[in-house]
């Protein structure tokens, strides 16, 4: 077996790796696509109901610029919402972690507003901030704020007592158990909790829009709603999509990079 | 055997275990659910430098209160504790501590782990590098430096922790039940390593256990604890000579001082033969 890794070049088994771990995903993609074009177009549906993959296509190329100008706002919308929660969520467990009082108050208190409906609130703070950008990023800030809070004082605790014990027998500070120990050790459960919110705030951003913009991908769904563009309607759907993979995959690539260990585990693993 | 062939000379230069002085400890403290624990009545024990000692007794004796006294990490309701002359006050320099949990940090590397208390201590990483790999070869893990601890078995885990242990050279070692979670194949191999290392740097040696055997294969002294408020119930000396091997097991002596503390087991209650 040695003698056939040896020969084969190692991009084409990669590349041979790659499709043989994705592309039973692919055909599931292409089959649903090919059974709705197929759909479509024998029992004749029209376009303003249900227009076929390839009119969505043709759309795309056609609308280019407007599908890219508006994502680029929601864009924005949802990084700057994210980026929010990350500034808080993160300074917040700190505290939750080494606060009595933040961890017997604060956290209780967050836990219960958590049972609002964020999306909800969203009016309000239209009805506060205006039309602009600041409601999307607010409401994706909220949203989003949440997972990663838990998941990081999730993290931040799960270091076990006889880990902080060994640091403190040579004789580490607060400071130092922190850095060395519960922050490395928390960064899986961070991690998970970043992804959570970063599909989070994509949901907060498209809802904001929703309620009042000018500009972005959910005031285009509703410009397209009005106009009975339902091609256009469902290219944004697909550009919003787009946009929630890559930002997933974002946070995927910067764990990899972050956690290089956990890999290891999980190769191990299988 | 051929693990032998790994041991390098003996380290020329000899280090002095720190000596401790353990005079009327008591413990309590709070429990969880309110009401007050009485974990060790008073202890009275004096350890010499270099000696290997070992602590045996049924579960909840309090022989994990009493190391973790030793550590400094807790801090006793009375008495005093010296290792080295000085009195012990939060954790201190010269005192390494290996758990039945590896507590490996899964994000550093082998040789990493091992470097931590250098690290922490702010001691000198570059000179200390050498002496970790020199640690990690006598326990027949070189070439293992760069692997994460998820890659490793249980016992090599355990290894890699009392590397990071003796790295620093510690005066004292203590080590809580250090080989509970192996299996018993990897258990003995452990105490021969165990022994074989302490042979090498003579540190003073505070070992806790619930295996009568390995106790006695590996101490000089065997301290039996009884129950709850613990208290020393015997002290067994054991001039055995080392080094001691699967052939010490079976010698008229090994056996009576197992016999012996099995017997303070049958008469606290621990061990029933009925």
């Amino acid at each position: 077996m040695t003698t056939i890794a040896a020969t084969s070049p190692a991009t084409s088994s990669w590349v041979a790796d790659w499709i043989s771990r994705n592309g039973p995903v692919f055909a599931i993609f292409a089959l649903i696509f090919a059974l709705w074009e197929a759909a479509v177009r024998a029992l004749s549906i029209p376009d303003y109901i249900l227009p076929s993959p390839s009119v969505i296509a043709a759309k795309m190329v056609a609308s280019w610029q407007l599908l890219l100008s508006n994502a680029f706002v929601t864009l924005q919308e949802i990084l700057l919402g994210f980026g929010l929660s990350v500034a808080v969520a993160i300074p917040l467990a700190i505290a939750v972690v080494y606060s009595r009082i933040f961890e017997r108050v604060a956290f209780p208190f967050m836990v219960s507003l958590q049972t609002i409906p964020k999306v909800a609130l969203a009016p309000i703070l239209v009805m506060w901030l205006g039309y602009g950008i600041m409601p999307k990023v607010m409401v994706a800030f909220l949203i989003s704020f949440f997972p990663i809070v838990i998941n990081s004082v999730i993290g931040m605790r799960s270091a076990e007592k006889e880990m902080i014990y060994l640091v403190q027998s040579m004789g580490a500070n607060e400071l130092t158990t922190f850095l060395k120990i519960r922050l490395p050790k928390a960064l899986p459960s961070i991690f998970g909790g970043l992804k959570v919110g970063m599909g989070q705030a994509v949901v907060g951003a498209t809802v904001g829009e929703f309620i009042a913009a000018e500009r972005g991908l959910g005031y285009l769904q509703l410009i397209s709603q009005v106009r009975l563009d339902t091609p256009l309607l469902f290219a944004a759907v697909v550009m919003l999509s787009f946009l929630g993979v890559l930002l997933f995959n974002l946070v995927a690539v910067i764990e990899r990079i972050a956690i290089p260990w956990s890999r290891v585990a999980t190769e191990v693993a299988e | 055997m051929a693990h032998d062939a790994r041991i390098p000379p003996p380290v020329a230069k000899a280090r002095a275990g720190a000596p401790i002085k353990i005079a009327g400890v008591t413990k309590h403290y709070a429990a969880a659910r309110g009401g007050d624990v009485h974990a060790l009545a008073e202890i009275d024990l004096s350890i010499a430098a270099g000696e290997f000692v070992s602590v045996v007794g049924p579960s909840g004796c309090g022989k994990s209160t009493l190391l973790m006294l030793i550590s400094g990490l807790i801090a006793p309701t009375s008495g005093a504790i010296t290792v080295g002359g000085a009195p012990v006050k939060r954790a201190v320099g010269n005192v390494a501590i290996v758990f039945q949990r590896d507590v490996l940090l899964d994000w550093r590397t082998v040789l990493a782990n091992v470097l931590l208390p250098v690290e922490i201590k702010k001691l000198d990483q570059v000179s200390h590098r050498p002496k970790a790999r020199e640690l990690l070869r006598s326990v027949g893990l070189e070439g293992f430096e760069d692997k994460y601890p998820a890659e490793l078995s249980g016992g090599m885990r355990q290894r890699v922790a009392i590397c990071r242990a003796l790295v620093q050279e510690p005066g004292l070692l203590l080590m809580d039940e250090p080989f509970g979670a192996l299996d018993a194949l990897t258990r003995e191999q452990m105490n021969l390593d165990l022994q074989r290392m302490w042979l090498r740097n003579r540190s003073t040696v505070l070992f806790i256990t619930h295996s009568i055997e390995e106790a006695v294969l590996l101490s000089d002294r065997v301290v039996v604890m009884s129950s709850r408020p613990g208290r020393i119930a015997d002290v067994v000396h054991n001039d055995l000579p080392r080094p001691r091997g699967a052939h010490t097991r079976s010698e008229p002596r090994f056996v009576e001082h197992v016999e012996r503390i099995r017997q303070h087991f049958l008469a606290l209650g621990v061990l029933s033969e009925t």
